[in-house]
């Protein structure tokens, strides 16, 4: 049985909640880059961007793109070739403050390969990571900025995500392991 | 031993069917067929149960190569004669294209004499045409024809007699002995580097093609430069269906020419090429669905003459490589009955008096050897061939007896199997199994070499 | 994908996968660092029994942007011309370590027999075997016609309904059998022209059409022509009376460039014979994508290193 952790609005109000911190934590929207990493990642990128146009009107420096990070995987040899999703790097990312944005944060392993695929296409001055969960059981010393919900799992557990661009529908729902 | 074996030397078969359908008792007794009919006894004999098996006369070969001398790693007359005896061949005709060619009296009494000393089937050597097989000038046809091997049969297999004016003496030079010239018809001009069938299949495979014209223009020609000077032609492993049509029409007009197809042209495509497996590279190259269906007409009708195998062993490695590396040819003594059964009989294109026909009476009448292909009659040699038609199996290695295992039909399911093999009157293979080579030989020395 | 040695047995989804990736590849052409490290630690063999520069640096340049070791066999002055078979080299390159062999040869169906034949569990790329197939050369032609008339629009979509000619020695030429099938697969309509002594004897099986006469194959305006080399030693053996006749029958010289539509796209697989098959105008014309095919050989040749060597190997 799968239990509904997050609704729709809740899902909302966690994404303007995390706009307002990048925000607050880059002190305005000068030199932001917001980068999501496919495939849901780039749908909260997104709407993280509108998100900031609307509290900040007059920002025009921001900008959002996506970052494939299929090809710096750690895991190609280990599971199905995977298809990597296009890259879109808005413009030049040196000296820019980037914050890449993604579903879940889990191993750590995805973010690993972002920062790496981000090497190669600049060197931002900040980088900085926003998830909507954080289920735990980082494999790496990685951790997020800004995080939506912290939902401690078991790695029984499965965390569905569904946004409604990419899946129809939107919640964040857990099922499986003891708790189920 | 020997003595025992002198006891032992007939052998009373109970039930065959021969050829035309009837049912008989065959005994088998100094070398020859001493009695036939039904409820037969003797005292003595060793008997055989033959129910349901058919008694074919010893299989006649026209088309073997033995590789002795020369390439005794892909095959040595032994062992190229323990395959035939195992698909129940009791004759072999010895291409000539060993190293030194078989081309000197010297060359074919030494093949001969090997057969001879091996003992399983009668080894009759054939002579190359020209000198090397290079196509250039006569060999000693004369010599080869008066010597021990009493030669009668030339060819230059592996390469065509190419130049017309060389053919043509061939052809003519050869009356003086009864001789007849075995021509591989391919023009080497049109099949220069050529892998496969040339159609829709070679351009596709991007295979150098061996178009069916480079055949029938070589067997055209040589039709007619037969009725010329009036001689005799044999066709070697006819493969398209406008050959049949060349040769169907010579025939009609009383040219004296016969022709021979291989069991792989009755039964094998050029489809099998698209993996590359040079198991299924061949020369001439398996053709088309519509060539073989005018093969099997062909053969049924009498304008292809014989069955002839074209047994050509390899080693592995020549073999194990890439398409145009890899060397032309199949094993085929061992499984040539099968095939012949699975492309031919089974079909009711033959019927086992036809099989007689093509695999032994015919090919030693084509090839003048006396003692084969005579019919299961009172007093004709012990040279018979027990099948059991009613058998099937996936064919393997283990099926083989020579050295070679570029078998185009291992892994496939075949029909029949040979039980028995009489040669001279003593067994060269008994329920389904090879005798070994010594008791062979013994049972040869016992019966002289008469 | 284990293999990739045919372009026939491809279907238009595989394809346009792999030209969409080939997208991405591309894409790092144009960033800061050049370079991926998606195929670390894997060794990728270029065998090579036959002389192709091109070929071999183009696979050279792919396999190191994704950061795989190379290993460069030439065949030519080793001890393969001494005799050494091709299994005997595949199971040297397999105890070596080899993930992936690229492998040009002479024979047709080679890198077949490699792949089926157990002496090397490494996945094979037919880099060109024979008369036989090129699929990546075709691939790369695929991809820079979709480039071309589809531009940053490109991913995702197929030929649906593209014209191309195909003109020259058909008959010896992988390159063109493997755009038959790549080309039609992805919706393209073929056509071939050439000297009848160049075409096929029987060309039933291929779903193209066939002429003889390039003015006409002009004027009917195709999306894309392209211009096959001709090899210098068709000419010694009678399939056409000498350069000079191929050219004016077969080339596309100044005039029938002039006449050819003007949005058409100019190909060539290279290496050109000037003023044989191709006249300079046509080549180094904007309409020529002469180097945009060289350049896209990189990319496409990546996604296929992608493809075949990245992905747990007993599951693809």
């Amino acid at each position: 049985m799968a239990r509904t952790v997050l609704t729709q609005a809740d899902i909302t109000r966690a994404l303007t909640r995390i706009s307002h911190e990048i925000l607050e934590s880059n002190r305005g929207p000068d030199n932001l880059v917001i980068l999501g990493i496919p495939t849901r990642g780039v749908v909260l990128a997104r709407r993280i961007f509108e998100t900031i146009q609307r509290i900040e009107p007059s920002a025009t420096d921001v900008r959002v793109g996506s970052l494939d990070v299929t090809l710096y995987r750690d895991d190609l040899s280990r599971t199905r070739t995977r298809t990597p999703a296009p890259t879109q790097v808005p413009g030049s990312i040196d000296g820019k403050t980037v914050v890449l944005v993604d579903d879940v944060l889990y191993s750590g392993r995805t973010i690993r390969a972002a920062l790496d695929a981000l090497g190669d296409h600049g060197r931002p001055s900040i980088v900085r990571l926003a998830v909507l969960v954080d289920r735990g059981h980082r494999e790496l010393p990685i951790r997020a900025d800004f995080v939506g919900k912290n939902l401690p799992s078991s790695t029984e557990e499965r965390i569905n995500l569904h946004l409604t661009e990419t899946d129809g529908d939107e919640f964040v729902s857990i099922e499986g392991g003891n708790g189920a | 031993m020997p003595k025992e074996r002198a006891d032992n030397v007939e052998y009373l078969i109970r039930g065959a069917t021969l050829p035309d359908g009837t049912r008989s008792d065959i005994l088998l007794a100094g070398g020859r067929v001493a009695e036939l009919g039904s409820g037969l006894s003797r005292a003595g004999a060793s008997p055989i149960d033959a129910d349901g098996l058919v008694a074919l006369p010893g299989l006649v070969d026209l088309h073997t190569h033995l590789r002795e001398p020369g390439s005794e790693q892909s095959e040595t007359v032994l062992t190229g004669s323990q395959a035939a005896a195992r698909g129940g061949f009791t004759s072999v005709f010895a291409m000539a294209n060993t190293s030194p060619v078989q081309d000197t009296a010297g060359v074919v009494e030494q093949v001969l004499a090997l057969g001879e000393q091996a003992g399983y089937v009668t080894v009759q050597p054939i002579g190359a045409v020209t000198v090397g097989l290079a196509g250039r000038q006569l060999a000693e046809l004369g010599a080869m024809a008066a010597s021990r091997a009493r030669v009668r049969v030339f060819s230059d297999d592996g390469s065509c007699v190419a130049d017309p004016l060389i053919m043509r003496r061939a052809l003519e030079y050869v009356k003086a002995f009864d001789g007849v010239i075995a021509q591989h018809a391919q023009d080497p001009r049109l099949t220069e580097k050529a892998q496969m069938n040339e159609g829709a299949l070679s351009a596709e495979l991007g295979l150098t093609g061996w178009p069916a014209v480079a055949e029938e223009s070589i067997i055209a020609r040589d039709v007619l430069l037969a009725e010329h000077v009036g001689s005799r032609l044999h066709v070697c492993h006819v493969s398209t269906a406008g050959s049949v049509d060349v040769i169907r029409w010579a025939k009609a007009r009383g040219i004296n020419v016969t022709a021979e197809v291989t069991p792989h042209h009755l039964l094998l495509t050029e489809e099998l090429v698209v993996g590359y497996d040079a198991r299924f590279k061949v020369n001439p190259p398996l053709r088309r669905r519509e060539d073989v269906e005018a093969l099997r007409a062909g053969l049924a009708d009498g304008t292809i003459d014989i069955v002839a195998t074209d047994h050509a062993p390899h080693p592995t490695e020549a073999k194990d490589c890439e398409w145009d590396a890899a060397a032309n040819g199949m094993v085929g003594l061992e499984s040539a009955l099968s095939v012949v059964h699975a492309s031919v009989v089974a079909n009711g294109h033959l019927d086992w008096a036809d099989v007689a026909r093509v695999l032994s009476h015919t090919p030693a009448r084509i090839g003048r050897l006396d003692g084969q292909g005579r019919r299961t009659e009172v007093g004709a040699p012990a040279e018979l061939t027990l099948y059991d038609p009613s058998a099937s199996r996936v064919f393997g290695t283990g099926d083989l007896s020579g050295k070679g295992v570029n078998s185009p039909y291992l892994a496939m399911t075949l029909p029949g199997r040979v039980q028995a093999t009489f040669h001279q009157g003593y067994p060269t293979v008994l329920d389904g199994a090879l005798l070994p080579a010594a008791e062979v030989a013994a049972a040869r020395s016992e019966v002289g070499h008469g | 994908m284990r293999h990739l040695l045919s372009t026939k047995t491809i279907s238009r989804d595989e394809a346009i996968v792999l030209l969409d990736i080939a997208e991405d590849m591309a894409d790092v052409a144009g960033r800061e660092v050049k370079k991926l490290p998606t195929l670390r630690g894997k060794t990728v063999v270029n065998l090579f029994f036959e002389d192709s520069t091109r070929t071999r640096i183009s696979f050279e340049a792919a396999a190191k942007r994704l950061s795989a070791d190379v290993i460069n066999f030439s065949a030519k002055g080793s001890s393969v011309s001494k005799g050494e078979s091709l299994k005997d080299t595949a199971q040297t390159l397999a105890a070596m370590g080899a993930d992936g062999v690229v492998i040009r040869h002479h024979a047709s169906g080679a890198p077949l027999v490699l792949a089926e034949s157990g002496w090397i569990d490494a996945g094979i790329i037919n880099a060109g075997d024979g008369t036989h197939e090129h699929p990546t050369q075709a691939l790369l032609d695929a991809f820079t016609i979709r480039r071309r008339l589809h531009g940053a629009a490109s991913r995702g979509r197929d030929l649906d309904g593209v014209t191309v000619t195909i003109v020259g020695d058909v008959l010896h030429s992988r390159v063109a059998r493997s755009n038959l099938w790549l080309l039609t697969t992805l919706g393209a309509q073929v056509g071939f022209v050439a000297p009848p002594t160049l075409l096929p004897a029987d060309t039933s099986a291929w779903p193209a059409t066939f002429g003889f006469d390039l003015d006409a194959a002009i004027d009917a305006g195709p999306d894309v022509i392209m211009m096959l080399r001709i090899q210098a030693e068709r000419m010694s053996a009678s399939f056409f009376p000498n350069p000079r006749e191929y050219a004016r029958g077969w080339g596309l010289d100044d005039e029938r460039f002039a006449r050819l539509r003007a949005d058409s796209i100019v190909m060539h697989p290279g290496p050109m014979n000037r003023g044989l098959e191709i006249s300079s105008a046509a080549a180094d014309s904007a309409r020529s994508t002469v180097l945009e095919q060289v350049a896209n050989g990189v990319s496409v040749r990546m996604a296929a290193l992608y493809l075949l060597l990245s992905g747990d190997r007993e599951d693809s």
